[in-house]
């Protein structure tokens, strides 16, 4: 075979190309069908957000956020809230905890529902891509109903959340858990028991467990690689510890174990938010009582969560000021999308297309 | 009434009658039938594009739980009409880079090569251009010319994407040909004849009679094989939209792009016709009391519901990889077809 190859060439993936998700541009080095090379080129979509966050006052940037990662702009919103809080020592009332927990955990699964969607639409299946939209959209019905947003919720603010449910919310989140679950077996059926599905997963772009430490991957990607690695057990913050859950991992890191993490975890989701409905406290209180502007003393913080990409995590250094000095920003995507070079090479363009789209990178959390 | 094959048999006796009568040769008459089915045929294939684009924009509409179009007359009937209209004022782009005259003529000959297989298709009882003696050779030997105008369109068009979607398709096709071939063989071998009429003749109008049942086997090798022909979802590797963009049609566009999109629609037609002649009976009613039915009927009926069942596959599948395309070919539908063709000698001979 081997003097049958012949010269290597170049293609450009992207910036405009159906399955970069967005604006990434991947220079690939192939032989044939082959990949020898691979480089990715971020940048098209940054937008200055770290700096503009030293330019507004913690109040005033979260709305920014939510632009980080739009597929699921809650934990984005709760990340940075949790960290000014952590830095501000502010008490968050426990309805708002709750609500928290559910509508982060609702997001988890509608940006879960994007992943499985669009994994889907790149190996070539475009029906299970309308379904799981079908049940999105039923989840930003919920998130309208709560804040009148159905992308950019802005919804999760500094102390609390901006307002509480509205009492229609309880059925429908109920319908809706109890019929996802139907669902989710259906996805099960059009997808995981497809033999065409297992040969295009199974073993493909296998990511060792010591190479995602290293490339700092996390959130479902370090966990398909037999890593139970979550910051909801690891670091519990809001109430976590109060409620029951598993951490799905997966065998062999390859494509077919991000793929189930990612579906166990849409059910765990269910749980907790069943969970969260059943402790949500009776309570008038949803925010804490905060001056009009905030002035977290001098210091400096981080903390993170559990997106449903991974780890988003917060750095801030405050001088004790209005706005922030310095804001620095850990998403998961970030690190998601380095180990993409070291994983694909040597697959297929096909494969390729698999193994981005079953680490669900979303490029503004990765250009921010 | 709708008996076409005796209005058109009376209409050539009368119209022969006439030439005869003013002295003209026949091979006249018989020059103007050909110019005429050849019109027939083109507007029966233009018919069935513009059908079959709305049937299947339809049929995925409903699978993906969604409507369709609905707006372009009632429930979007006139919208591959408007698409049409729409391609047609297109620019027609031509990428400096490109081998013009190759990149002219694919999109030419990839519509001529589905269309002229139309030639010995029997639509109903008598309703065929040309029932040629090789029929059933002579549609392999046409539908592979795809092969040829998806790499012309590739290389012409001097791009990396279309060039890995001509490459693709060139290989893929060639390979899925041979399984093909030969499963196409069990049902000659037991008709006798390579005449398209003649392999619907000797399956009778009984359904139990049909080749699908002995030839279940091939039956099924020829509808997997005919799918990646056709280069449809799971085997739509040539332009694997999430890979190559496009394909080989990346560079194309308006009227040469609307050629090969319809092109690939007359080529699913085209198969499940053939599926239909050689193992569903092709004309023939299931059984003899529903022979009150025109035979055309029963064809565009069979022939549908194959066309169906091969977007019900492109609407459900993910798609294969290219060495599993390869390998599927090669290491199991080639040895498989090889033994139907193996057992279907073997019954012939006890069976005579």
């Amino acid at each position: 075979m081997e003097d049958l190859r012949d010269e290597e060439f170049l293609i450009n993936m992207g910036p405009q190309h159906p399955s970069t998700h967005g604006v990434l541009r991947l220079m690939l080095k192939m032989d044939g069908e082959f990949i020898r090379e691979l480089t990715p080129y971020v940048g098209y979509l940054h937008r200055s957000i770290e700096k503009i966050a030293e330019n507004r006052t913690y109040n005033q940037f979260a709305p920014f956020t939510d632009r980080i990662d739009y597929c699921a702009s809650m934990p984005s919103n709760q990340a940075w809230a949790v960290a000014v809080e952590k830095l501000g020592a502010i008490e968050v009332p426990e309805r708002a905890e709750y609500l928290r927990v559910i509508m982060t955990e609702l997001n988890r699964i509608a940006s879960h529902l994007i992943y499985l969607g669009v994994m889907s639409l790149d190996l070539g299946a475009v029906t299970p891509f309308l379904y799981t939209f079908r049940e999105r959209e039923k989840i930003l019905d919920l998130f309208e109903m709560t804040c009148g947003q159905r992308l950019t919720y802005h919804y999760i603010r500094i102390g609390g959340v901006s307002r509480d449910i509205p009492p229609q919310f309880d059925k429908f989140c109920k319908d809706f858990i109890k019929d996802f679950r139907h669902k989710l077996d259906d996805y099960h059926a059009i997808l995981t028991e497809n033999p065409i599905f297992l040969g295009r997963t199974k073993g493909v772009g296998v990511l060792p467990l010591d190479l995602a430490k290293n490339y700092g991957a996390s959130g479902p990607t370090i966990r398909g690689s037999n890593f139970a690695w979550d910051i909801r057990k690891a670091e519990p913050y809001s109430v976590y510890n109060k409620l029951r859950f598993e951490i799905p991992i997966g065998k062999n890191g390859d494509t077919w174990d991000r793929y189930i993490v990612r579906m166990d975890e849409m059910r765990q989701s269910c749980n907790l938010i069943e969970q969260a409905m059943e402790g949500l406290p009776q309570s008038d209180v949803i925010r804490a009582k905060l001056p009009a502007v905030l002035r977290p003393p001098k210091g400096e913080v981080f903390s993170r969560i559990e997106a449903p990409r991974g780890e988003m995590g917060y750095y801030i250094v405050s001088t004790g000021d209005k706005k922030p000095y310095r804001v620095k920003i850990r998403t998961a995507s970030y690190g998601n999308l380095q180990v993409l070079g070291p994983i694909s090479i040597g697959w297929k363009i096909a494969d390729l297309v698999a193994i981005f789209g079953s680490l669900d990178v979303i490029l503004p959390e990765v250009d921010r | 009434m709708l008996e076409f094959d005796k209005i058109l048999l009376s209409v050539y006796t009368s119209l022969s009658a006439w030439f005869a009568s003013n002295g003209i040769p026949v091979i006249w008459l018989d020059l103007l039938v050909m110019c005429i089915s050849g019109i027939v045929i083109i507007a029966f294939v233009a018919v069935a594009c513009l059908f079959l684009v709305w049937w299947e924009r339809k049929i995925s509409a409903h699978i993906q739980d969604r409507l369709g179009p609905m707006r372009t007359g009632p429930h979007g009937v006139l919208q591959t009409l408007v698409d049409g209209l729409k391609l047609l004022q297109k620019e027609d782009i031509v990428p400096r880079a490109a081998d013009k005259r190759v990149y002219f003529w694919a999109p030419v000959v990839a519509f001529v090569a589905a269309y002229m297989a139309y030639i010995v298709i029997p639509f109903g009882k008598g309703l065929i251009a040309r029932d040629l003696n090789v029929g059933i050779l002579y549609v392999i030997a046409i539908t592979t010319f795809t092969v040829i105008s998806l790499l012309m369109a590739g290389w012409g068009s001097n791009n990396k994407y279309a060039l890995l979607g001509g490459m693709r398709s060139a290989a893929q096709i060639v390979s899925y040909e041979v399984p093909l071939t030969i499963s196409v063989l069990g049902a000659v071998m037991l008709a006798g004849t390579m005449s398209m009429n003649g392999i619907v003749e000797a399956q009778g109008p009984y359904f139990w009679k049909w080749y699908w049942l002995p030839q279940i086997l091939g039956f099924g090798i020829y509808f997997v094989a005919a799918t990646a022909e056709v280069n449809r979802t799971p085997f739509d590797l040539p332009e694997a939209e999430q890979e190559l963009v496009a394909g080989f049609n990346v560079e194309y566009s308006g009227m040469k792009f609307a050629m090969f999109f319809l092109a690939e629609f007359v080529n699913m037609f085209t198969v499940s016709a053939i599926a239909t002649t050689l193992f569903l009976g092709g004309w023939q009613p299931p059984i003899p009391g529903l022979s009150f039915i025109p035979s055309w009927i029963w064809f565009l009926g069979k022939t549908l519901a194959l066309v169906f069942v091969l977007m019900w596959f492109r609407w459900t599948y993910p798609r294969l990889r290219v060495d599993q395309l390869m390998g599927f070919a090669w290491k199991f539908l080639l040895p498989l077809s090889f033994i139907n063709l193996f057992l279907t000698g073997i019954g012939v001979q006890i069976f005579k």
